[in-house]
């Protein structure tokens, strides 16, 4: 509904600007340094979660001196993304849009593109191809990375070894999630094993509490998540006394007393490169992508559920990281036996993008 | 499966029945009310995320939870007043109103509810029968709210006043033969304009328990169809208020399986397990319909059977 009536208000003001285009084009020379980004959410910008994860970084975009940004939330994954987008560049003068929902990308911002070609547009899922028009890009971040530091301070502050995980789909990038933060467990505590509940969708508010409950029922004394929201996970993780991971954004308020730490996106540096590419005239690229090697995720403070030990091993896993320490070594297996791993791979490797199993010592099963 | 795993399910199991169940029961306990009249509102989806959204946003301002809970079914009941009124109009039919009051009342509860996501509320607070015992699993498993006792003794009270009182039989004349009721010299339209608002009423509790109880945070997929399914769960308790209880009963426990099964290892074929309520719903629903008896229960002026 909030997208609904925005896209009213977008019409209305397409049809007053019009009028008013001739009167502000000295002003637009004005302003001619300045670079205007536009960014669109799927969401409300304070979920908690991906959307917030965006919305911090435009926020810190705000304030590099010479950028503008505009925004709009609960866009739907319909033509509406391009009439938000196409308002984005002929009213307010976007030279970038950032489209943040997986659902944007095909056909809306494909023919957005191709309609503006003056344009930038980049989208936050590695789907752009060398087929697609040159000024559409895509960028994302490996967020197992910062899963995997989850993993090294939740193995330190488990009593039962049992770690549980509440995932909304079975797709590769929240298996890798779920296997990293498995790794990092292991890393400090070969004996932890994490357990995995799917709730079948992104957002189950209801299922999601349900499968907190379950894994605290069934033992597990820390939990984290990987579903669009993690609000209700870390707040019900929270009430039953289990210590909490958060996931995308920081949850850290939510769970004043079992807050370990999270796994969130940095995008400011890659929304920062863009406006520092476009200030200085030079070409935006294509594929932006990267880990905790290239300042794109990050971990939440620690909180009070973190303890000094699991604090430090943290702390130096994270620089393993920087220095670009590989997470998936030679000869792991999947939790059926097969070994998935045949040599040591690089984080950014793509064949790590193609996972589809869970490792031995994830209990659940993808299908 | 092992005896201590088979405790985990059975008690989640029971614990998802308590949880789970009670705004799927003051849901379908209000549209029980209005269909018994002869109307039908499938505007209680909107009701119960505007529910949902007022009695956070009234218990973060006031400090007072059980205030937020009244002032959910007072928001239910303008919802459900502004239906009632909109279908004494002439030529309206009551299926296409309700499906604008789900959408403006969800609409309404997005737009104020934009400044709540955040906060944090104070919550309801819960009482655990099973704390006796000594066992944390069972006294987890049987954390009750008020509000579901408050959801049974309604039903009971419902169902004793349909059956022995001049006010349950002006609801039952109105909605099975609005003639006889004219004829008797009762307001048909203004029956069913009361119905329904009471029936938005307890709506709209239902979704303060949401916002306020389990899962006890406001955002904006916190129903995800609830108010949709509660109304074809009085369908299916065939319009009794007690059935409706023991429906919602029903479908919080089976909703329960999925998560519970994967907690013990049972991780194959989660989609199914997740799929567990409907599947119960829609083979009751096979089992029990066709018979004579089942068509008794309908209220004869509901649109729908007309």
């Amino acid at each position: 509904m909030g997208g609904f009536l925005n896209l009213n208000r977008r019409h209305f003001l397409q049809g007053t600007a019009a009028a008013a285009l001739a009167g502000t084009t000295g002003i637009r020379l004005a302003q001619a340094a300045d670079v205007t980004i536009g960014i669109v959410y799927v969401g409300p910008r304070d979920d908690y979660g991906w959307n917030q994860a965006h919305a911090v970084a435009a926020k810190a975009l705000k304030s590099v001196s010479g950028v503008k940004v505009v925004e709009e939330e609960n866009v739907p994954e319909t033509d509406a993304c391009s009439k938000t987008m196409e308002s984005m560049i002929n009213l307010d003068g976007a030279k970038i849009v950032l489209g943040t929902s997986f659902g944007y990308y095909a056909p809306f911002m494909v023919d957005m593109a191709k309609k503006y070609s003056a344009v930038q547009l980049r989208h936050a899922a590695p789907l752009w191809t060398e087929k697609d028009p040159k000024n559409l890009g895509s960028y994302f971040g490996y967020l197992n990375q910062a899963h995997y530091v989850d993993g090294v301070a939740a193995g330190l502050s488990t009593k039962s070894n049992k770690l549980g995980f509440v995932a909304a789909k079975p797709i590769s990038s929240v298996l890798s999630n779920i296997n990293s933060f498995l790794l990092g467990a292991k890393s400090t505590n070969p004996n932890a094993t994490v357990q995995v509940i799917f709730t079948g969708d992104w957002s189950l508010p209801v299922r999601e509490a349900e499968a907190t409950n379950a894994l605290v029922d069934a033992g597990c004394d820390v939990i984290t998540c990987h579903v669009d929201g993690p609000k209700v996970v870390i707040e019900t993780a929270e009430k039953r006394g289990a210590k909490t991971c958060g996931h995308n954004a920081s949850q850290a308020p939510l769970a004043p007393k079992g807050f370990i730490t999270g796994a969130e996106y940095k995008w400011i540096t890659i929304y920062k490169g863009y406006a520092d590419a476009l200030a200085a005239g030079k070409a935006l690229p294509n594929m932006v992508s990267g880990g905790y090697e290239a300042d794109m995720v990050a971990n939440s403070p620690f909180g009070a559920g973190c303890t000094p030990e699991a604090k430090k091993a943290a702390e130096a896993a994270i620089a393993g990281l920087k220095a670009k320490k590989p997470i998936y070594t030679a000869g792991l297996k999947d939790n059926k036996g097969k070994v998935v791993m045949d040599k040591t791979y690089d984080n950014l490797d793509p064949y790590l993008d193609q996972m589809n199993y869970l490792l031995e010592g994830v209990v659940g099963s993808i299908t | 499966m092992s005896d201590s795993a088979f405790a985990i399910v059975f008690f989640a199991i029971i614990g998802g029945a308590l949880r789970v169940s009670t705004p799927f029961m003051f849901v379908a306990l209000g549209e029980c009310l209005t269909e018994k009249s002869g109307r039908v509102n499938l505007g209680l989806e909107g009701t119960l995320v505007l529910g949902a959204m007022t009695a956070y946003a009234v218990s973060y301002h006031s400090g007072y939870p059980w205030l937020g809970v009244f002032a959910a079914g007072l928001s239910g009941a303008v919802l459900g007043g502004m239906h009632g009124y909109i279908c004494k109009l002439p030529k309206v039919n009551d299926i296409a109103v309700g499906i604008a009051m789900m959408l403006f009342g969800t609409g309404i509860a997005f737009f104020f509810g934009k400044a709540y996501i955040q906060p944090s509320a104070p919550r309801l607070e819960s009482f655990s029968l099973g704390a006796w015992t000594g066992n944390a699993q069972i006294t987890t498993a049987l954390q009750i709210n008020p509000l579901l006792l408050v959801g049974i003794v309604v039903a009971l009270l419902m169902a004793w006043a349909f059956a022995n009182t001049k006010w349950g039989l002006i609801v039952r004349m109105a909605g099975d033969s609005a003639p006889a009721a004219t004829a008797m010299g009762v307001s048909v339209d203004l029956v069913r304009f009361l119905s329904t608002m009471a029936g938005g009423f307890l709506a709209g509790v239902g979704g303060a328990f949401l916002s306020l109880f389990y899962p006890g945070s406001w955002n904006q997929g916190l129903s995800s169809g609830q108010g949709l399914m509660a109304v074809a769960l009085v369908i299916f308790a065939r319009w009794a208020p007690v059935r409706c209880i023991i429906a919602a009963l029903l479908f919080g426990a089976a909703g329960a399986i999925g998560p519970a099964l994967q907690s013990v290892g049972i991780t194959q074929g989660y989609y199914f397990f997740n799929a567990a309520p409907y599947i119960l719903t829609l083979g009751i629903m096979i089992a029990s319909a066709g018979s004579k008896k089942a068509m008794r229960d309908v209220p004869g002026e509901l649109s729908i059977t007309k």
